[in-house]
Parts: structure tokens; C-alpha cells; sequence
């Protein structure tokens, strides 16, 4: 930008803490245009004075010296002016202080070491912050919406054409959007169209009703917005969202479609019952599971498998192979609620008949207690916790199951008819890429994120259930996560959203979340490229392709504008309008930086915008004392700390660098998945970069902290503050 | 121009359906009837199964509502009355005054200078805050709300003095705004049962008797003890809890239904405990834990991280010892036959969730016997006004909802 004004506030004890004179001075300095400074700039006088400033100045580019860019963020947005905030109210003012030993604030005109008042540092600091927001603004430049050259398609697939695919279809198309279904068996309809019936999906929850997939096949059928595949299978996925190339095999013909989004609908598998041998299976022809014997009731064939003869009691066995380390870890969560429909069959079928469930816990999640009621209250059904530790042959055909652990206190030899397993759901994903992606980074869900959770689709994030690491494609139903029917129904039409949400991201030119708004992309130069292929590899998103060569073929519309390929990047050739190498360096190089032998030591943090940046705004408002040595630059996230920020801050002369982002792991809170953690590694190198130039490695330091951690953050800060006292001064200052 | 959507309640699966809604495209005004968004999730310290804290998310949430210009946000907003039809509905809210007008800085003069104080009612009543106070520490928008009722003497004069801003404004009136809207969102969540009403467990009885979501408060480093989990009678941190699960839940005479989330929350607690003092011992009283899915690998988590007793059975009886301040539980141990009586420092009721307009008629809005909405046609709901749910599932029907949301908008 080239026309930079600055306006100082002077409220919120800025103007009582510094001196705004020399501020301006700084600002004038640094090369801003004009400078103001105002009393309560967020109030409509202010906000009036600054536009009338504009107009008056012909500013592209406003510097707002006052609070975090957290508040007001209404008040200062001059539309295509750039805005930067600097944040002197919590950034400076309420956070930085000199404490006694008592912990009580002293006087800024105390001297912070002999014959230095901390005024001066903190002085120093804040011309250094208002320097920083120009040198910024002085690379920034205006982000353009990514419009790809190519028509966008806005055409929905959904893979799978069960109950959640069938949703997710429907209500694709009654929001007026082109779906194309594809189904791998002949029919649509997928487990559902199979059952005799099922728990009802809305108030009151009590009764079982036909399949409601019945009526959903033919509103597909007959809704001129989808068209369907059957016998289908997806065999490629090239290109980006609102680009994807999609190759589709129809009864052995392929043919390609242009879509948009995507949703991954493609459901489970039932559990290998052949594995349940210790339960009889395989061995006693009376032990069926819960998927043959929704078959046997929907053709009302309620007869032994061995004999034929009528079945008159029926003994369900709960968590058949899940919660079971040598089967499923997890619970499939639909299984207790399936059991005691199946009850129900054979109850209703013949009033003589009993039935035996045998649960670990009961687990009729929230309404659907209202179903495992009605079943509570029949006589002819029992129901004890126990554990099954025998199953075996009876006499005259029937079934023997020896049950420990019951209610009843004792050992129970139950002899019926039939057993049933109630055995579990196993997600595609587990077993196969399903999508077939076209991506340097395979062809399914990427595989370590996919093993969080058993092979489902799912989303790490409990606020974001539909976050998924491949951009435009969404999961939902029985490949989502375990689920009953009613869940799927919901969650399908969430999934429909969420693709329908991307194709207008795409076509407004802007990111998904979380970086919903931002317009900006990374641009490669690719002359510099030495094809070092860590950008392609580490990008959480798999937005990058390679050529033959090695050379990143960038997908913007699959991009999370998380930067961590601009992190990664050894070249330092990718950057964004907005945050670039050549900004940050110009930002630690607006900075003023003491001789050698000043004695007060400077230090650069990088903060992760999204949880740590906000803990230390609410340190601020909490009055909690930063060292005032710490030069913060926040940044979109720690994967997006090219290894450049470093050298830059240590060639300039800073004594030490820290780093805090977001925790990792398997429970990771980084926004983009694996950014804090890239950035830890790419310290570990940095650290030993610092050995040889025989700098001590503690230099620069990561650490994580979570949003509510105020305290943490605080006492992280003050720690490295003080670990950094104990080494020399860094060598390289004013070199 | 379409009409835009209105979303009653900010929780967060109001929050979810308003701005997954207006990133589709859509026009959406919000309304909270608290003077923050957030709900009940920010009272939360972490979430199960990933003990992360909710205010990560939310304030994600709040950058994509501050960035999104189709979002226009109400709070201390309630609404009065629904008429039209479905893609056609005039919606009357009553604006509580908040005294404090949006020059409001949070600069936190005021709070310094005012000496009345009121009981947190975000807290569950374990502190006070000032009369003029900021909701929580991530409080959106983040603007001070007055309590009127709670100023001492004098201090309305302080706060409008210390104020440099005029942004105290004491003559504020309540305000009614009409809005036309093609369709509404009906999120409103839920809230505690009333623990009084469990007479024989003794809340409100024995101080050492509290609700799950006051122990959420405890546990919270922004709550009334930073953190430290103590209990109310003496200030010491309790060795020994007792979990009482189902309190209300699954009970014909309070709440029918199971309430989903309060398994997963005693288990969480339990690793809170945990976490402050390995030894900590947790007892759990249980009809069956109810772990679903993949929070199954939380229960097991759980079972290695923190020191619990499962015990099968429903507790009968809570008694106080009245020197130590000590509770006596009494439960019938199912799978044993006996009956059993532990003596510990804590007891933590494991609350059901209620729909929070149980009892209230809103004209419009169909609900079930326990005021859950079922009303699909029209005025579409989601999260736990609609049913019990968990956050994550929340969520989801939250982002259905706002599917159908557009879908009537369009056709409107």
C-alpha cells in the first residue's frame, strides 16, 4: 500500500501510559503519510473523523493504533481501505507492566534496571508495535478472489444411495441443486431398504414404523434434479471442488461427470460374523445375527435356521464383538436400539413367544429411552445386563447360552431357539479409499485421521462435526460416524448443507472454514521451486498435486489458507497477498533494536491467532503481566512460521523466539490440523541450526497453550523471559 | 429480496445454524435472551471426549459472525410472539435494556468503582460479580451489562463518573422489534433440572451437594475458584466424590428420557478430579453408562486415568454428616444384591437436561409433554430444544436445520 495513515487512539489509559508524541514520530519515521491521534476512536465521532481523513488523504491503507483487532471490528472497516490493527490497548497498555516483589504494579518512572525507567522499554515497545503495523501495511497488498478460468460445476455427488445418501439428494435438489447419485447395488436404499421396519424417526419415538427409505426412493426417482446411478462405482476423482472431473463405472461403462461438492454417504459394513466363532456362529446354525434375522422377519419366516420348526424364544446377545479388543473398540450405537425392535418382531409375530436381550449397558440414547420403555413393559421380554460366556448346542435343536454377572446375582442357563447377534457396524472407509481422489496424497481420506476414528469419516472437531481434511467433500450417515437412522437423516441433511456452502465460497472467490472470509491464496513462484516436494507433502488439505517433475500444482479451491506450505516452503516462494515472507521479515525489521551491551534483552513471539492471541487479550483485560521485552506477531496459525521469521528475528538481533500455537496430538486443537505440530518439528531443526552457530538451542521455543489457558500463556512467557536472562546476549545484534 | 432467517438462541447450535446458514448464502438475525452468546457450552471447562475448552470454537464462531455481514446479532433478546406461516412469520422481540449502550469500551472502570454486587447466575450462584460486570471472560459482544436491582447506594453515580465514555446509560428502556422473517430456527437449549425437586438427594439441603454443571464452574480456570476444585462447605478439595447419575433422568417422576450427555460428563469430571489429584477417588451410581459410539474409547480413558468405582444402582438416599460436612450416600449395589452406604467428601448430581422453554407457551410452537419442539413444518428446530443431544450431534442438526431453513426461503 502506499498511502498509509495512522490514527493513535488516545483512551483506555493509552494516552495516560505513553507518550503519543514520540509515537507519531515513529509513525512519520516509518513512512506514514499522515498521523493522527484521537480521543475514544471507536466512538462515531472517531469512526466519522478517520473516513473524513481518508477522503481528504486518499488512504488505501489505515494503521489503528488502539485495541486488539478482536473488538470493534465493525467500527474500523473502511471498506476497500486496508485496515491494520495495532493492538496497543491489550497488546501493550493492560499488559505490560513492572511489578514489584509483592506482584504490585509500579510506577512506569521506575527504573526496570539501574538507570533505564521502564517507560523507556515500554516506549520502545510500542513505537516498535505502530512501526510493525506500517511495514505491514507497507507490503500488504489487497486480496482478489480466486475465479478459476473454468465454468464452476454446482452439481452435488453423493456417493452411496442409502438413507443418508438418499437425504442428502433430496434435500440437495429441493434447494435447487443438480445431484448425480451413485449407488454400488442394483437398488437404492442401502441397510434400511432391507429391515422389516424400524424405530420411528420422530415424536414420540415409541413405535417401529416400514422403512422410511421406501418413499425416499421414490421421490429421488421421480425428482428430475438427481440423476441416479445404480450399480455404480466412483473410480476417479480428479480436479478441485467446483472443478472435480469424476469418473463413474455404470454396470461396467465408465462415464465422467463435472461436479462440485461431494458427499461421502457410502455407509457400513456389518461386522465379520465369521469371527464370532466363541458365540457359536458359524458352528450352531441357530445363531444368526441381527442382519440375517431382519431378513428372516421381513419375510416373516420367524423358523429355526436348523430345523424349520416355529422359533419361540429368542435370545439377543448385546455388543457381539464391540467394545471388544479383539473385535470393534468402539460401539456401534445403533445395535440396543435394533435388538429390542427385533424383540418386538417376534413378540408381535406370536404372543406366546419370548425374548432374552442380554445388554452390558442399555444404551437407548436420550428420546429413544421413550422406545426401550414400551419394550421394559412387556412381560415376554427379559432384559438383564450379564456377560455370555457359553454358547452352545441345546437339546432338541435349541440353543444353550450360559450368562454370568446378571442382575439376578447368579449364573442363568438360558435354552431358546434362536440366538441373535447383535453385531456392529464397520464404516467402508475402514476398508477401502471409497473416493478414489486423485491427490498427491492418495486416494482416500488421509489415513492417519481416519485411524482417530476407527476408520470413519468423522471430524476431530466437536464444534465442526463436518470439518473434513479434503475440502467439498463431507461425510455423512453410518460412515460419519456410528449412528441410528434418525441421526443419519439429520446429519445427511447437514452434510448437503455443508457441500452447498463450499460451491458458494467458491463462487464468492473465498476460503471455507475456519477462514471463511479470507479472499487471499497462496501464490507460488515456481522459477525458485527446487522441488523439494515438503510443500505437496505437508499441506493437512492435500491441496497440492505434483508434476512429473516434482513441482506443486496448487488446487486453490481445495486450500484452507492455513499458510503451512508457505511455512514449509525452504524457498521462501509461496506467499499471499496479505501475509507474506517479505511482510513479516519487514516487520521485524521495522523494529528498533538496542546495541550491544544495552542489558535489557528483546524478544519475538509468534502467536497463533485463533487460541493463544485471544488468551492473551483476556490476560490483558484480567491486567496480567507480559514481559515487556516481547515483540508479538500474531500469525494464522503456527504451520504458517516460515523458518525465515526466525532467522530474520535472529539476524536482527532478537535473544530469543517463542513460539506458541495450539495443542497437537491425538486430541490436536490446531484449526488446521497439524500446524503446531509441523511447526515443533521445524523448530527441532531450527534448534539445531542454532548449535552450530553456537547459539543455545532453548533460543527459540515452542510451546502450546489452549484458549482458556490464560495463566499458562502468561507464565510461559514469563518463563522463557527469564530462561533467556541466563544466556549472553545474542551475538548478532546490530550486525 | 429473500427473507432472512431467524435463529432464537445462542448456544452453540444457534450459533452453528446462523452462521452455517449465512455462509450459504442466507440472511440471518440471531437472537439471545443473555447478554453474551454461547449458551451453555461456555460454561463448560472442556468438552468430552477431547477435553478441549468450548471457547476455542466459539470464538472461531464469533470471528465467522464478526466477518459475515448476513449476520445481525440480538442479545438479551427474547421473544414474545410468532404469527404468519411458514415462509412468512412476523416475530415480536422484547429487548431487555442492558444500561450500557455500545460505546462501551470493556475498559472495566465501572466494575472498579461499583460496591453492589449480585449472584452470577453463569456461575450456577458459586460467586457474585459487581453489579456491572462483564457476562465471562470471552464474553460476545464484548460490552459490561448494569443489573440495576444489585447497585449499592451511591453507585450509579461512581460507575457514570468512572465512566469516560458515557456508555452508562440508566434511563435505557426495554424495546420491542418486529422482524418479517421467511422462517425460523428454533434453538433454544436447554437448562438444569431443578435438582430441588430430588428431595431425597439433598440439594439445596447439604452444601456439599452440587450439580454437574456447577462442578463444570468450579473446574473452570475463569470460574469462582480459578480452577481449583474445592467443595462449598470448607474450601477443600474433595479426595472422594460420589457421581449420582440419572438424577431426574430416565425417571417417570421427573424427566422420562435419558438426558445423552451426563454419562460422558461424570466420566469427564471424574478425569478433572483426576487431573488435580491422581489419589482423587471417583463412585460412580449408575444404571448403565451410556457411552456411544466412539466415546467408548473415552470410557476407557477414563477408567485409566482417573481412580472410579462403577457402582450398578440407583442412590436411595443422601445424608449429611453434620460435624464433617460428609455425605452418607445410600444405593442399592444391583449387581451384588446388597446395600451399600460410602461415605464421601462430594456429591455431584449428575442433572438431566430440560428443554429450557419447558413450561412456557410460545404461541406457534408445537411441543412435545416435556417441551421439546417437535413442530417440523414451519418452524424448524434443532440441537436440545429439540431433542437431548450432545454437542457434536447438536451441531449437526443445527447444520440440517439451516438446510431447511434456505429451503423455505427460497420458496418464500
Amino acid at each position: 500500500m502506499e498511502k498509509i495513515g495512522v490514527f493513535i487512539c488516545t483512551s483506555c489509559d493509552i494516552g495516560k501510559r505513553l507518550d503519543i508524541a514520540e509515537l507519531e514520530n515513529a509513525a512519520r519515521d516509518q513512512g506514514a503519510v499522515a498521523v493522527y491521534n484521537k480521543e475514544f476512536l471507536c466512538s462515531k465521532e472517531g469512526k466519522a473523523f478517520i473516513e473524513e481523513k481518508i477522503k481528504e488523504n486518499g488512504f488505501d491503507a489505515v494503521s489503528i493504533c488502539a485495541c486488539s483487532p478482536r473488538v470493534n471490528y465493525d467500527v474500523f472497516d473502511f471498506g476497500n481501505v486496508a485496515v491494520e490493527r495495532v493492538n496497543l490497548r491489550e497488546g501493550i497498555v493492560w499488559s505490560r507492566f513492572l511489578l514489584g516483589e509483592g506482584g504490585e504494579i509500579l510506577e512506569d518512572t521506575t527504573d526496570y534496571i539501574e538507570g533505564i525507567p521502564f517507560k523507556n522499554e515500554l516506549m520502545a515497545l510500542a513505537k516498535d508495535y505502530v512501526k510493525m503495523g506500517i511495514a505491514k501495511l507497507q507490503v500488504y497488498k489487497l486480496p482478489e478472489p480466486f475465479k478459476p478460468e473454468e465454468e464452476i460445476s454446482k452439481t452435488i455427488l453423493v456417493i452411496g444411495g442409502g438413507v443418508a445418501g438418499l437425504t442428502a439428494a433430496l434435500e440437495a435438489a429441493n434447494t435447487g441443486y443438480d445431484v448425480v447419485l451413485v449407488e454400488k447395488e442394483k437398488e437404492l436404499g442401502g441397510f434400511v431398504a432391507k429391515m422389516k421396519a424400524h424405530c420411528e424417526v420422530k415424536h414420540p419415538f415409541k413405535n417401529i414404523v416400514p422403512p422410511i427409505v421406501n418413499e425416499l426412493i421414490s421421490q429421488v426417482e421421480s425428482n428430475e434434479k438427481i440423476r441416479v446411478y445404480k450399480k455404480a462405482t466412483v473410480t476417479n476423482i480428479s480436479g478441485m471442488p467446483g472443478l472435480f472431473k469424476v469418473k463413474i463405472n455404470v454396470d461396467g461403462k465408465e462415464e465422467e461427470v463435472k461436479i462440485g461438492a461431494i458427499v461421502l454417504a457410502a455407509g457400513f459394513k456389518p461386522y465379520d460374523a465369521s469371527k464370532l466363532d466363541s458365540l457359536g456362529y458359524g458352528n450352531i446354525k441357530n445363531v444368526v445375527t441381527n442382519v440375517q434375522f431382519e431378513e428372516m422377519a421381513k419375510e416373516g419366516k420367524f423358523v429355526r435356521p436348523s430345523d424349520g420348526a416355529p422359533i419361540k424364544s429368542v435370545l439377543f446377545i448385546l455388543c457381539a464383538g464391540q467394545r471388544d479388543e479383539n473385535h470393534l473398540l468402539y460401539c456401534s450405537g445403533y445395535c440396543c436400539l435394533a435388538s429390542l425392535k427385533q424383540a418386538k418382531y417376534i413378540r408381535e409375530a406370536d404372543p406366546d413367544a419370548k425374548a432374552f436381550i442380554i445388554y452390558d449397558h442399555m444404551r437407548t440414547m436420550g428420546i429413544y429411552e421413550n422406545f426401550y420403555k414400551t419394550l421394559q413393559d412387556d412381560p415376554g421380554v427379559f432384559l438383564t445386563k450379564g456377560k455370555v460366556v457359553e454358547v452352545s448346542e441345546g437339546e432338541d435343536g435349541e440353543v444353550k447360552v450360559i450368562v454370568e454377572e446378571t442382575l439376578l446375582g447368579e449364573k442363568l442357563e438360558i435354552n431358546v431357539d434362536l440366538v441373535v447377534l447383535a453385531i456392529g457396524m464397520v464404516p467402508v472407509t475402514a476398508e477401502g479409499p471409497v473416493l478414489n481422489l486423485e491427490y498427491r496424497q492418495g486416494p482416500g481420506l488421509p489415513t492417519d485421521e481416519l485411524e482417530l476414528f476407527y476408520g470413519y469419516a468423522d471430524s476431530n472437531y466437536i464444534c465442526f462435526p463436518y470439518e473434513t481434511r479434503r475440502t467439498s467433500i463431507y461425510a455423512a450417515g453410518a460412515i460419519h460416524q456410528p449412528m441410528t437412522i434418525a441421526q443419519a437423516i439429520e446429519d445427511a441433511r447437514g452434510a448437503a448443507l455443508k457441500a452447498i456452502q463450499s460451491l458458494v465460497a467458491i463462487e464468492e472467490g473465498h476460503a471455507v472454514h475456519p477462514r471463511t472470509w479470507d479472499f487471499a491464496y497462496p501464490e507460488i513462484d515456481l522459477k525458485m521451486c527446487t522441488q523439494c516436494k515438503r510443500c505437496t507433502e505437508e499441506c493437512p488439505f492435500g491441496a497440492l498435486n505434483e508434476d512429473e517433475k516434482g513441482n506443486p500444482l496448487p488446487n486453490i479451491t481445495r486450500c484452507r489458507r492455513c499458510g503451512t506450505c508457505f511455512g514449509a516452503c525452504p524457498q521462501r516462494i509461496i506467499n499471499f497477498k496479505d501475509y507474506s515472507i517479505e511482510m513479516v521479515g519487514n516487520m521485524i525489521r521495522a523494529t528498533e533494536m538496542p546495541e550491544q551491551g544495552y542489558g535489557l534483552y528483546r524478544l519475538m513471539a509468534f502467536i497463533c491467532e485463533n487460541d493463544a492471541f485471544p488468551a492473551l487479550d483476556m490476560a490483558a483485560f484480567q491486567k496480567k503481566s507480559i514481559p515487556v521485552t516481547f515483540r508479538i506477531i500474531p500469525v494464522r496459525c503456527l504451520g504458517a512460521v516460515n523458518v525465515s521469521f526466525v532467522k530474520d528475528a535472529m539476524s536482527k538481533g532478537y535473544d530469543g523466539i517463542l513460539l506458541l500455537g495450539c495443542k497437537y496430538g491425538e486430541n490436536y486443537q490446531c484449526h488446521f490440523i497439524k500446524g503446531s505440530e509441523l511447526a515443533n518439528t521445524r523448530m527441532e531443526n531450527v534448534a539445531e541450526t542454532l548449535q552450530q552457530l553456537a547459539l543455545e538451542p532453548e533460543r527459540v521455543t515452542l510451546h502450546t497453550v489452549a484458549i482458556d489457558e490464560i495463566e499458562e500463556a502468561v507464565k510461559k512467557m514469563n518463563e522463557f523471559n527469564e530462561e533467556i536472562k541466563g544466556f549472553e546476549e545474542n551475538p548478532f545484534k546490530g550486525w | 429480496m429473500k427473507k432472512p432467517i431467524l435463529v432464537v438462541g445462542g448456544g452453540i447450535s444457534g450459533i452453528t445454524a446462523a452462521v452455517e446458514a449465512a455462509e450459504a448464502g442466507a440472511e440471518v438475525i440471531l437472537i439471545e435472551k443473555e447478554p453474551s452468546l454461547g449458551g451453555r457450552v461456555a460454561q463448560l471447562r472442556y468438552y468430552f471426549p477431547k477435553l478441549c475448552p468450548p471457547n476455542c470454537g466459539l470464538e472461531i464462531n464469533y470471528r465467522r459472525i464478526k466477518t459475515n455481514p448476513r449476520i445481525e446479532v440480538y442479545t438479551m433478546a427474547e421473544i414474545t410472539e410468532i404469527s404468519g406461516e411458514k415462509g412468512n412469520y412476523k416475530v415480536k422481540a422484547v429487548i431487555k435494556p442492558r444500561y450500557v449502550n455500545d460505546n462501551c469500551t470493556a475498559c472495566g472502570d465501572c466494575e472498579k468503582v461499583c460496591e453492589g454486587e449480585r449472584v452470577s447466575e453463569f456461575d450456577f450462584g458459586l460467586r457474585k460479580t459487581k453489579a456491572i460486570y462483564l457476562p465471562h471472560p470471552m464474553a460476545f459482544p464484548m460490552k459490561y451489562v448494569l443489573d440495576k436491582s444489585a447497585l449499592a447506594p451511591g453507585d450509579l453515580e461512581r460507575i457514570m463518573s468512572a465512566c469516560k465514555y458515557n456508555a452508562i446509560d440508566p434511563d435505557m428502556k426495554e424495546e420491542t422489534l418486529e422482524f418479517e422473517v421467511g422462517t425460523i430456527i428454533w434453538a433454544t437449549g436447554w437448562k438444569p433440572y431443578d435438582a430441588t425437586k430430588l428431595d431425597n438427594l439433598g440439594y439445596g439441603k447439604y452444601a456439599n451437594v452440587i450439580t454437574n454443571m456447577q462442578m463444570e464452574r468450579l473446574a473452570s480456570p475463569w470460574g469462582p475458584t480459578g480452577g481449583k476444585i474445592l467443595r462449598p462447605s470448607d474450601q477443600s478439595f474433595p479426595k472422594k466424590v460420589a457421581f449420582v447419575q440419572c438424577a431426574g433422568s430416565r425417571d417417570e417422576n421427573h424427566l422420562p428420557y435419558c438426558s445423552y450427555i451426563c454419562c460422558l460428563a461424570s466420566l469427564k469430571q471424574s478425569l478433572y478430579l483426576a487431573e488435580q489429584d491422581p489419589e482423587a477417588e471417583a463412585l460412580i451410581f449408575y444404571i448403565d453408562i451410556r457411552t456411544p459410539g466412539r466415546y467408548e474409547k473415552f470410557l476407557r480413558r477414563a477408567q485409566n486415568e482417573a481412580r472410579i468405582t462403577f457402582i450398578k444402582g440407583k442412590v436411595a438416599k443422601i445424608e449429611e454428616d453434620p460435624e464433617t460436612k460428609d455425605l452418607i450416600v445410600t444405593a442399592e449395589d444391583i449387581l451384588s444384591g446388597k446395600k451399600i452406604h460410602e461415605k464421601v467428601n462430594l456429591v455431584v448430581l449428575a442433572l438431566g437436561m430440560q428443554p429450557s422453554i419447558a413450561g412456557i407457551n410460545i404461541k406457534g410452537l408445537e411441543v412435545d409433554e416435556n417441551g421439546f419442539v417437535i413442530s417440523e413444518n414451519g418452524i424448524i428446530a434443532c440441537g436440545c430444544a429439540k431433542m437431548p443431544l450432545d454437542v457434536m450431534t447438536s451441531n449437526e442438526t443445527a447444520t440440517g436445520a439451516a438446510l431447511k431453513a434456505i429451503q423455505t426461503i427460497l420458496r418464500g
